[in-house]
C-alpha cells in the first residue's frame, strides 16, 4: 500500500467548475495518470480524462499538472515532493468539455486548411527514391503525436482568443516545415502559405513550444526559424523597405499594403472555412513604427549624408555568388 | 424523437452514409478511404480522437516483400513464412492475398507523403524481424505505427479539401465522428440497416442509416490485467458481430508477451526486449533463485546448459557452451513464469525478476538497451542498471475475430458487414509474425472498402430500412446504467473480470482452470445486468465502461469456452495437460455463434490450401502439421522425396 496524497483536480464543464481536493493512494512508481484512473476506480467514476496508449505515444492525456502542460502519462509522482499537493487543470488553450477533457477541434481545423503532401507528377508508387539523409528532416516532425501540448502553450493564442482565427500554431508550422522540406513534395509555396495564411510571423520566437514537446522536436529552431528566414528571403523587396522608411503608417495603409482581404470565420460553429493558399503572391510585410506612430528617422542622426544602405553597413557589393538566395527560374515556374 | 422506456423524449441525431466505418485504426482509415474513392459517403467512427488509435503503438514496421534488402524475397517466402508462423491454422487464401499485395500497400502510402527510413540506393529500407526469412519490415525507427496512421489521417483530410473544392463542405462525403462509440448495429432481416452509438463528448445518441457496415475496432485486451492494449480494446467489433449474427473463428489464440512488465504501474503491460535475456539477464524468482534451470524439456537438453556456471559462459563463447536457459522459446519461458508465480514464488504484483542489473556493468547496459533504459527511466524511474525488473506475461495481439470471405472481407452470415484488421479472424492462422498486422490492415482495408463499396451499388434504391423499435430497443440499453445510480461500480466488474481471465485464460491453460473461468463469468454477466453509473451523460468514462462491459464479457467467454474445447497446444494457444500440436486439430477452425445468452461453439472444417500454394513448402517439413491423408498430394505430384 502506497501512501495517500493530496491531489487538487479541476472539475466542472463549459459553465464553471472548481478545483476538488482528493486524498488518494500514490505507489512507488506511478505517474499522474495511474493516479487519475485510481480516482475514477475508487472515488469519481464519472472523472473525465483522456487517454490512450499510457506510453508516451499517443498525445492524449495532455493536462496542465501544477499550471505545466505535461502529458499525464510522462509526469511521475516521484518528480513532487511528498507532502506537496498536486494540482491538475485542463488545458487552458481549448475550450472545456469536462474536467479535464477539452475541445480540440480547433487543431482539427487547422490541419484540414492544411494544403496536403501533392505526390511528384509521372513517379509511379514504388519509384520514389530519397536520401535517408534528406528524410531525416522532415521525419524529425513527423514525430510529432499531436499532443498539442505546444499548440496549448503558444501564447499567441493561450491569452489572446482572437489570434485563433488567423494562428495555426507550432503544431502546423512543423507540419508546412515537414512538407516545404520533403524531397518529393510538388509544391513549391509552402513558405508563403505559412506567413498568409498560418500566421507565421505573429510568432516572436519564445521557444515555449520546443520546451513543452514531449517528443523533443526542436519546433522553433529546426521548423519556425527556417520558414521564417525563407518567408524574409521570398518577400524582401528593397522599394517597400524604403517606403516603409519614409512613410507614416497610416499613409502606407492607404496606398500600397492594402492586406488582402480574409475569409470570414465564423468560429462560433466550427463551420469548416476555405484556406486560399492557391494565392502565391506574397504581400508586403507591415512596417515597424517607434512610440509616436513613424518610422525610425536614422538618417537625421546619421554619420554620413544619404540614406543608408538598406543591407546594413557590413555588406559590401557585389556580393560573392555562394551567398545570393537566388534562384534561377525553372521552366516549369516561369 | 424516439420515445424511451420511461416515456422521456429523447433526441436522437439521424445521419444517412453509404458506408460507416467503425474504428479509426490503420484498418479504419485504409477503408474508409478505398470507399471514399469509390464515390461513396462514408463515416468513420472513432472512438478517441482522431488519429489516437492503437495503431500508433506498432513499432517494429510493415511486412512486405519489397526485396529491397534482398533480391530473393518474393511474395512466396512472406507466404510461407506467415503459414509456419501461424502453424498453418491460417486462412491461406488471406495470406496468400496478404503477400501479394502488402508492397503495393505500402508503396501506395509514400505517394499519401509517408516518410520510411531508407536505403543507400533511396529505397524503403526493411529490417529483420522473428519469422520472417529476410529483411522485410519497411519501418520509421521505433515508430511505424505513428507514420501509418498519420500518413492516413493526413490522405483522409486531403480527400476532404478534395470534396471541399467540388462541394463547398470539407464533409460532404467523408466524415469522422471523433470520440463517438457504437453500442449496437441495425438489421432489418438480417441485413445491416445501420448502426447505433452515443458521442462521448456530450453523451447525445446518433442513428446511422447505412447499408454496410465495416468493422475494424481491433482487439480484446482490456479483459486482461496485463495488457499493452490501451483502453479501447474492450472487443466491441467482436461482440458487436457476434450479436447481430455473424461468427467469430480463432477466438482460443492471444498472443502473449512472457515477458511484459507487471510493476510498477505507469509501465504495466510494456514489453520487454527478448534482446534484454540475450545480454545476460536472468529470471529470478521471490526467493532469489534462478529457477530456469528446473523448467528445461526434455527435447532441449542437448542443447541448454545443466549450471550457472556453464550458461554464463556461453555469452562469451557461445561456440564451446550450451545456452542458458532463460533463452528457451516463448511458451517454455512463460510456461516456467506462470508455474513459479502459481506455486506462490512470485513478486506480489504476480510476476518475477528479470535481473540484469546484477550481471553487467550499468555502460553495457546503456550501450545494448538503451531505449529499454530510457523507456522505464523516463516512464517509472526504473533504472535497470540498478535494479531488477518486475515482469510476467502481457496480453498483446488478438488473432481470433469476425470470421470474413478471404477476397472481400465480408461477413457470410451478415450482408453488408465487413470486418478488417485485429478484429477480424483467419489471417494469422494460430499466431502473428511481428509486422504483418500493419500489411494485414493495409491491404484488407484496401480490400473491404473497395468490397462494401461494390455491395452498396448492388444494392441500388433497395436499402434495408432501420427499423425503429430497435432503435427504441438501442436507446434503452445505452442508458441502463444511468438509470441504476446505485447499481454496481463497473470498474469493480471490469478488475474482477480481468482476474479471470488473466489467471485463468491466460498465457498457460489448464482444463479445471478454464472450466472454473467459465462458472464465474456467468456470475460477471449477472452482475453487468446491474452495473450503474452516476454523474450524467456527459464525457463520463464510468458510463463508457458500464457499456463496454457486455462487450468484454462476451467476448471472454468466447474465448474461454474455444479454449477449453481446443485440446492441443498451437500458436498463441497452450494447454498444459494438451502439451503438443495435433495435426487433426490442425484441421479444425472453433466458430463462435451468439445465441441470445451464450456463446455457442462448433467445429468447422479449416480450408484446404490450393495445391499450388501446398507445393511451395516440403513434405518433410509439413509432415509435422499434416496428417498422412492431407500429405498424398505431395506423393501425387512426384515430390514426396522432398
Amino acid at each position: 500500500m502506497g501512501a495517500l496524497r493530496n491531489f487538487r483536480v479541476w472539475r466542472g464543464d463549459a459553465d464553471g467548475g472548481e478545483l476538488d481536493d482528493f486524498q488518494v493512494e500514490v505507489n512507488e512508481g506511478e505517474v499522474v495518470l495511474d493516479v487519475l484512473h485510481r480516482l475514477q476506480a475508487t472515488q469519481t467514476p464519472d472523472l473525465a480524462v483522456r487517454w490512450n496508449c499510457k506510453a508516451g505515444k499517443c498525445g492524449s492525456c495532455s493536462m496542465e499538472i501544477n499550471g505545466k502542460p505535461r502529458l499525464g502519462c510522462m509526469t511521475r509522482m516521484s518528480t513532487f515532493e511528498p507532502e506537496e499537493t498536486v494540482t491538475v487543470t485542463p488545458l487552458r488553450t481549448f475550450p472545456v468539455i469536462r474536467d479535464l477533457v477539452t475541445d480540440v477541434s480547433f487543431n482539427y481545423q487547422k490541419a484540414r486548411e492544411m494544403p496536403a503532401f501533392a505526390p511528384p507528377p509521372g513517379v509511379a508508387p514504388g519509384e520514389y527514391r530519397m536520401q535517408q539523409l534528406d528524410v531525416e528532416r522532415s521525419q524529425e516532425f513527423r514525430k510529432c503525436i499531436e499532443c498539442y501540448l505546444c499548440q496549448n502553450t503558444c501564447h499567441v493564442v493561450r491569452d489572446h482568443e482572437d489570434n485563433k482565427e488567423t494562428f495555426s500554431g507550432p503544431r502546423f508550422f512543423i507540419r508546412a516545415a515537414e512538407l516545404d522540406m520533403h524531397p518529393l513534395d510538388a509544391r513549391t509555396d509552402r513558405k508563403n502559405f505559412a506567413r498568409q495564411e498560418q500566421g507565421l510571423g505573429l510568432c516572436n520566437i519564445t521557444k515555449c513550444c520546443t520546451e513543452v514537446c514531449p517528443e523533443h522536436i526542436k519546433i522553433t529552431d529546426n521548423a519556425i526559424i527556417p520558414m521564417k528566414e525563407r518567408v524574409v528571403d521570398n518577400t524582401y523587396d528593397p522599394l517597400v523597405w524604403l517606403g516603409r522608411k519614409i512613410f507614416r503608417r497610416d499613409q502606407l495603409a492607404a496606398q500600397s499594403v492594402t492586406p488582402a482581404p480574409k475569409p470570414v470565420i465564423d468560429t462560433a460553429d466550427h463551420a469548416p472555412h476555405g484556406s486560399v493558399w492557391h494565392v502565391t503572391v506574397a504581400s508586403p510585410l507591415d512596417a515597424e513604427v517607434g512610440a509616436d506612430g513613424r518610422m525610425p528617422v536614422s538618417e537625421v542622426a546619421f554619420d554620413r549624408a544619404g540614406a543608408a544602405s538598406p543591407f546594413g553597413e557590413t555588406v559590401t557589393f557585389p556580393l560573392p555568388t555562394t551567398e545570393l538566395t537566388y534562384q534561377h527560374p525553372t521552366e516549369e515556374e516561369s | 424523437m424516439t420515445e424511451t422506456e420511461t416515456g422521456a423524449r429523447e433526441n436522437i441525431e439521424r445521419h444517412h452514409y453509404d458506408v460507416v466505418v467503425i474504428g479509426a485504426g490503420g484498418a479504419g482509415l485504409r477503408a474508409a478511404i478505398e470507399a471514399r474513392l469509390a464515390g461513396k459517403r462514408t463515416a468513420i467512427i472513432s472512438k478517441s480522437l482522431f488519429g489516437k488509435a492503437h495503431t500508433v503503438m506498432a513499432e517494429g514496421g510493415a511486412a512486405a516483400a519489397m526485396g529491397n534488402m534482398n533480391s530473393k524475397d518474393n511474395w512466396m517466402v512472406h507466404f510461407r513464412d506467415t503459414m509456419r508462423g501461424g502453424k498453418f491454422l491460417n486462412n491461406f487464401r488471406m495470406a496468400e492475398l496478404h503477400a501479394k499485395e502488402a508492397p503495393d500497400r505500402v508503396w501506395e502510402l509514400e505517394t499519401y507523403g509517408a516518410l520510411f527510413d531508407r536505403t543507400k540506393d533511396g529505397k524503403i529500407s526493411q529490417r529483420n524481424f522473428g519469422g520472417h526469412e529476410y529483411p522485410r519490415l519497411a519501418h520509421v525507427g521505433d515508430r511505424t505505427g505513428l507514420e501509418l496512421i498519420r500518413t492516413l489521417q493526413q490522405k483522409i483530410v486531403s480527400l476532404q479539401q478534395e470534396d471541399y473544392a467540388e462541394f463547398g463542405s470539407y464533409e460532404a462525403r467523408l466524415r469522422v465522428f471523433a470520440e463517438t462509440t457504437i453500442t449496437e448495429l441495425l438489421l432489418n432481416d438480417g441485413r445491416i440497416a445501420g448502426a447505433f452509438g452515443y458521442y462521448r463528448e456530450s453523451g447525445k445518441l446518433l442513428a446511422f442509416d447505412a447499408p454496410a457496415v465495416i468493422l475494424a475496432t481491433g482487439g480484446v485486451g482490456k479483459s486482461y490485467k496485463v495488457t499493452s492494449n490501451s483502453w479501447e480494446y474492450t472487443g466491441d467489433g467482436h461482440a458487436l458481430a457476434l450479436r447481430a449474427g455473424a461468427t467469430l473463428i480463432n477466438m482460443e489464440f492471444l498472443q502473449f508477451h512472457p515477458t511484459g512488465m507487471v510493476w510498477p504501474p505507469s509501465v504495466r503491460g510494456i514489453l520487454v526486449t527478448e534482446s534484454v535475456r540475450g545480454d545476460g539477464g536472468v529470471l529470478k524468482n521471490s526467493e532469489g533463485k534462478r529457477f530456469m534451470f528446473d523448467y528445461v524439456p526434455d527435447v532441449f537438453r542437448k542443447q541448454y546448459a545443466e549450471t550457472e556456471a556453464e550458461a554464463d559462459r556461453w555469452y562469451t563463447d557461445p561456440d564451446n557452451n550450451k545456452r542458458p536457459p532463460e533463452l528457451l522459446p516463448r511458451d517454455e519461458v512463460a510456461r516456467a513464469i506462470n508455474s513459479e508465480v502459481k506455486a506462490g514464488r512470485g513478486t506480489p504484483a504476480g510476476g518475477v525478476y528479470l535481473d540484469i542489473a546484477s550481471r553487467r556493468p550499468a555502460d553495457f547496459i546503456l550501450k545494448r538497451l538503451p531505449s529499454m533504459y530510457h523507456q522505464f527511466k523516463e516512464l517509472a524511474d526504473v533504472d535497470i542498471t540498478k535494479q531488477p525488473m518486475e515482469i510476467g506475461p502481457t496480453c498483446h495481439y488478438v488473432m481470433g475475430g469476425v470470421e470474413v470471405d478471404a477476397d472481400t472481407q465480408a461477413t457470410p452470415a451478415v450482408p453488408g458487414l465487413y470486418a478488417v484488421g485485429e478484429v477480424s479472424g483467419g489471417m494469422h492462422g494460430s499466431n502473428r509474425l511481428g509486422g504483418n498486422s500493419l500489411s494485414d490492415l493495409l491491404v484488407f482495408g484496401k480490400r473491404a472498402g473497395e468490397f462494401a463499396a461494390r455491395y452498396v451499388d448492388e444494392l441500388g434504391e433497395n436499402r434495408p430500412a432501420v427499423v425503429k423499435s430497435d432503435v427504441e430497443a438501442a436507446v434503452a440499453t445505452a442508458v441502463a446504467p444511468q438509470r441504476r445510480p446505485g447499481g454496481e461500480n463497473p470498474y469493480d466488474i471490469w478488475h474482477d473480470l480481468q482476474t479471470v481471465m488473466q489467471d485463468l485464460v491466460g498465457i498457460i491453460r489448464r482444463k479445471h482452470e478454464l472450466e472454473e473461468s467459465l462458472k464465474r463469468l456467468v456470475d460477471i454477466k449477472e452482475r453487468i445486468k446491474g452495473v450503474g453509473a452516476t454523474g450524467g451523460r456527459k464525457y463520463n468514462p464510468g458510463w463508457h465502461l458500464a457499456l463496454d462491459l457486455r462487450n468484454m464479457v462476451i467476448v471472454s467467454e468466447a474465448t474461454a469456452k474455444a479454449a477449453l474445447q481446443r485440446e492441443e497446444s498451437r500458436g498463441g494457444h497452450t494447454r498444459e495437460d494438451f502439451p503438443a500440436m495435433d495435426p487433426k486439430w490442425r484441421q479444425v477452425n472453433l466458430v463462435c455463434a451468439f445465441d441470445g445468452t451464450d456463446v455457442v461453439l462448433r467445429e468447422q472444417p479449416v480450408p484446404t490450401m490450393r495445391e499450388d500454394l501446398l507445393l511451395l513448402f516440403d513434405r518433410s517439413e509439413m509432415s509435422k502439421y499434416l496428417t498422412e491423408g492431407e500429405l498424398s498430394v505431395f506423393d501425387s505430384a512426384g515430390k514426396g522425396g522432398q
